[in-house]
């Protein structure tokens, strides 16, 4: 597991030509836009005490999943993803061509749906007192469980959901693995597209952070993050994530393919790479990423770099010491702006790259350690980096399309 | 010598090793052995108490153990055995050390049942909340369960112990998942990105609650008794599909890297098909273009016509609904020949392994290439007159097989073809 294979070199050059943001910030790219740049923070101390959570920002899903059938078919996780999907091709130009979505590829990284929290409850209540006949478990599940609530957990359902919603139609792969999942469904994708495998392409994902299942799930690694809120860069002496809500999809496509249909580009993606260093000694991480940095291609100094660092320890330390290396870089870290959303980090971390090079700007620090500098002027190169809370390290090359 | 690009240019992709789990047993021998002579895995379950549960029966692979159990564990270990025998056939690279990416089918993983009473038993008061449950995660007392129930943790495992390199990928297609990785080594292969790839695809997830979500959405078979003719893929009378455990492995490589290593050529990957049903989460579209369309993109990718598939290997579950529109999409395509190819489901006896599915089914594809002979579609007592496909009743057919289509649809409106060849076109 030391080798990993530039995705991207091919001749034909990937554009992102749609981004869809649904996060715990607002919907869309102007609403994330101006709270990155107030320096807002949508985080939520009260409900899951003490664990933090950063709440999704509730919109009208109606725009962009009419049918309150489909709506109900789904757990929070695809409502909030199928919204963010539909966000994209929007953006993208593409929403309801029916030419192009019925050839469009579909890379999504996904985790799993929520539980019903009364059934596993009443279950294990009953259990506790004393009901331990060998059919119980059975009886309770055939009888409690709500017969759709399945295709709301499988991880595919995700990518099910934005065809029968959008009509993305072409191939729909889902990608599963916690963060890195996000990094290799853009790498898979952009590698497609640059071997002439693939046109247009869907990819990103979506988190739901407000799961009391999900905490208990983190909580076994002590991985949530307690108590009081703190950027990722100041949680050395109290490591944690706080989970995140986020749908983040962006519309990737060979460049000829974008001018022939006239499309505008916000940026390109000119590498994704990903590896899984096995961190059984200190400064694995710092090493692997060292290593992927070098096979990003070509980059001047004075870029910026957006990562989706967890604020989980010692990952979030090798991560500094590799970014310590490239001080000329202004780094972000969407953890302390968002939460940590999981498989989702990564897409939003290109949607993040793409929506400032488009801008023309990279958004101010949000964090006063040290590690976030400000940054003067247009950025041309942005990387976004992403190192799991357990395994898999992945970055991107996102640049300028001047 | 052979030329080592097809006719669209792309190097060709050929297997080289193969390995295969199912409740039939462990291996290609015994396994094919098994198939042919026309024998079931399906048995009543003994790992959990059936009690109350309408379907009783599964195809579950009891010979492999994992301690503690879990399903995603035993998914792991079905995973390592296939992908042993696999490596050991193909002779690529060494112990440890696999010259190219992992893409593993996995079943979705989460916290199973077991080890959430263990934890609800942990709380010490009669009535437990997830709060409760909250209060007494951590402390490090239950980190390995952590790491057991992460979706990248059988991919991780894998990846470390046979040293395939770079970011595994562990994928989810639904029933289709075997074959999508299947097509992403094909893909990598092609896009000249590795010379190798290890495609494994495993599901060790029969236990209570997968039994009771697919009997919840009245996908399963509920004829008990006997076990054994349960899975009757294109009969009249069948109910639903048998769900069972298996993981099949496929080293695939470039064929010009395999013959330079003079590696044993076991069938050549021709051609895959993808497309995506928008219709419904569990139903096909009625009208089948989603079928007709995958099959299309299968054959085109093959750059062959219906004519040169001389068998089906079908996805045939065994539900009312996923044979007829199988025969539905087929027949668009394939017209009259659609009556004449040999069609044959080998889910009739080793049930449907879901995430394994389109692997284990590839495999057994290659083996029919190899063998000249067509394994039969058991329990096939009753035909469906409206299925009025070819089927292998019964009994093996031994008959001449160059080109194999490999069908695999679903939930998701997830539909792949794989087309699968004994010689380089």
């Amino acid at each position: 597991m030391t080798e990993t294979t530039s995705a991207t070199s091919g001749p034909i050059e990937v554009w992102i030509t749609g981004i869809g943001l649904a996060t715990s910030l607002g919907e869309g790219l102007d609403a994330n836009w101006d709270a990155l740049n107030q320096g807002r923070i949508n985080v939520d101390e009260k409900t899951f005490a003490p664990y933090i959570v950063h709440p999704w920002c509730q919109v009208s899903l109606d725009t962009q999943i009419p049918k309150k059938g489909d709506q109900r078919q789904m757990e929070a996780w695809q409502r909030i993803g199928t919204y963010a999907a539909g966000l994209a091709l929007d953006s993208a130009g593409v929403k309801g061509n029916k030419d192009i979505l019925g050839r469009m590829d579909m890379v999504i990284a996904a985790g799993g749906g929520e539980r019903d929290l009364a059934v596993d409850s009443g279950i294990l209540s009953a259990q506790a007192k004393g009901n331990s006949a060998p059919a119980f478990l059975n009886e309770r599940l055939m009888s409690d469980l709500r017969p759709t609530l399945f295709l709301a957990q499988l991880s595919n359902l995700l990518a099910g959901n934005i065809a029968i919603v959008h009509g993305v139609c072409g191939t729909s792969r889902t990608f599963m693995g916690e963060e890195v999942a996000g990094v290799d469904a853009a790498r898979n994708a952009a590698a497609r597209i640059a071997a002439g495998q693939s046109d247009i392409a869907l990819i990103g994902g979506s988190h739901n952070g407000e799961r009391k299942d999900l905490l208990v799930l983190y909580e076994f690694g002590d991985f949530n993050l307690k108590d009081k809120f703190a950027p990722v860069w100041a949680r050395k002496q109290q490591a944690g994530f706080a989970l995140g809500s986020a749908g983040a999809f962006i519309v990737i496509e060979s460049k000829q393919h974008a001018l022939a249909r006239g499309a505008k580009p916000f940026a390109r993606l000119s590498n994704v790479v990903a590896d899984l260093s096995t961190r059984k000694q200190p400064g694995e991480v710092t090493a692997t990423l060292d290593k992927l940095w070098s096979q990003l291609g070509p980059l001047d100094s004075g870029g910026a770099i957006i990562t989706g660092t967890t604020g989980i320890e010692p990952v979030t330390s090798e991560e500094r010491a590799f970014l310590q290396k490239h001080a000329d870089f202004a780094v972000r870290a969407t953890g302390t702006r968002f939460g940590h959303t999981m498989e989702t980090q990564f897409p939003l971390g290109l949607g993040l790259a793409a929506l400032s090079l488009s801008r023309g700007a990279l958004f101010p620090a949000g964090d006063s350690s040290g590690a976030e500098i400000d940054m003067q002027g247009a950025p041309s190169q942005i990387v976004v980096v992403g190192a799991g809370h357990w395994r898999g390290e992945g970055m991107a090359l996102v640049e300028a399309v001047k | 010598m052979t030329t080592p690009r097809d006719t669209f240019g792309r190097p060709i992709v050929v297997v080289t090793g193969m390995g295969i789990v199912t409740s039939l047993g462990a291996g290609k021998s015994d396994n094919w052995t098994k198939l042919t002579a026309g024998e079931s895995g399906i048995r009543t379950i003994t790992r959990f108490p059936t009690e109350s549960l309408k379907t009783t029966m599964a195809g579950t692979v009891d010979f492999a153990s994992v301690e503690p159990f879990t399903s995603t564990g035993l998914s792991e270990r079905l995973g390592e055995m296939a992908t042993e025998e696999a490596l050991a056939q193909s002779g690529i690279g060494s112990k440890g050390d696999f010259p190219g990416p992992l893409f593993l089918a996995v079943a979705p993983v989460e916290v199973e049942w077991p080890q959430r009473m263990e934890l609800g038993r942990a709380v010490g008061k009669p009535d437990v909340d997830y709060n409760d449950l909250l209060r007494i995660s951590g402390g490090g007392q239950y980190a390995s369960f952590h790491n057991r129930f992460m979706f990248g943790s059988v991919a991780a495992h894998l990846a470390e112990k046979f040293g395939t390199k770079g970011s595994p990928i562990s994928l989810s297609t639904a029933c289709a998942s075997g074959a999508t990785a299947i097509q992403l080594g094909v893909e990598a292969i092609r896009r000249g990105e590795t010379d190798a790839a290890l495609c494994v695809a495993t599901d060790g997830t029969v236990n209570p609650e997968t039994l009771v979500r697919f009997s919840l959405l009245s996908a399963l078979s509920t004829q008990n008794e006997p076990p054994q003719a349960a899975s009757k893929p294109f009969s009249k009378n069948r109910d639903g599909f048998v769900i069972a455990e298996g993981a099949g492995t496929l080293v695939l490589e470039s064929l010009e890297a395999a013959t330079a290593r003079g590696a044993p050529i076991l069938g050549v990957l021709a051609g895959c098909g993808e497309l995506t049903d928008s219709f419904h989460r569990t139903r096909s579209s009625p009208d089948g273009k989603p079928i007709i369309g995958c099959v299309l993109k299968s054959l085109a990718d093959a750059g062959m016509t219906p004519e040169h598939i001389d068998h089906i290997n079908a996805h045939g579950t065994s539900t009312p609904e996923n044979d007829k529109m199988e025969y539905l999409g087929i027949s668009a395509v394939f017209g009259e020949r659609a009556k004449q190819v040999p069609v044959s489901s080998n889910k009739s006896m080793v049930g449907h392994t879901i995430s394994a599915a389109g692997a284990v089914e590839a495999i057994i594809s290659l083996l029919t290439l190899e063998h000249q002979r067509i394994p039969p579609t058991i329990n096939y007592e009753i035909p469906d007159p409206a299925i009025p496909f070819n089927v292998v009743a019964n009994k093996a057919l031994d008959a001449r097989v160059t080109a194999v289509m490999s069908n695999s649809f679903g939930f998701g409106g997830q539909n792949a073809s794989l087309i699968l060849t004994r010689e380089p076109a």
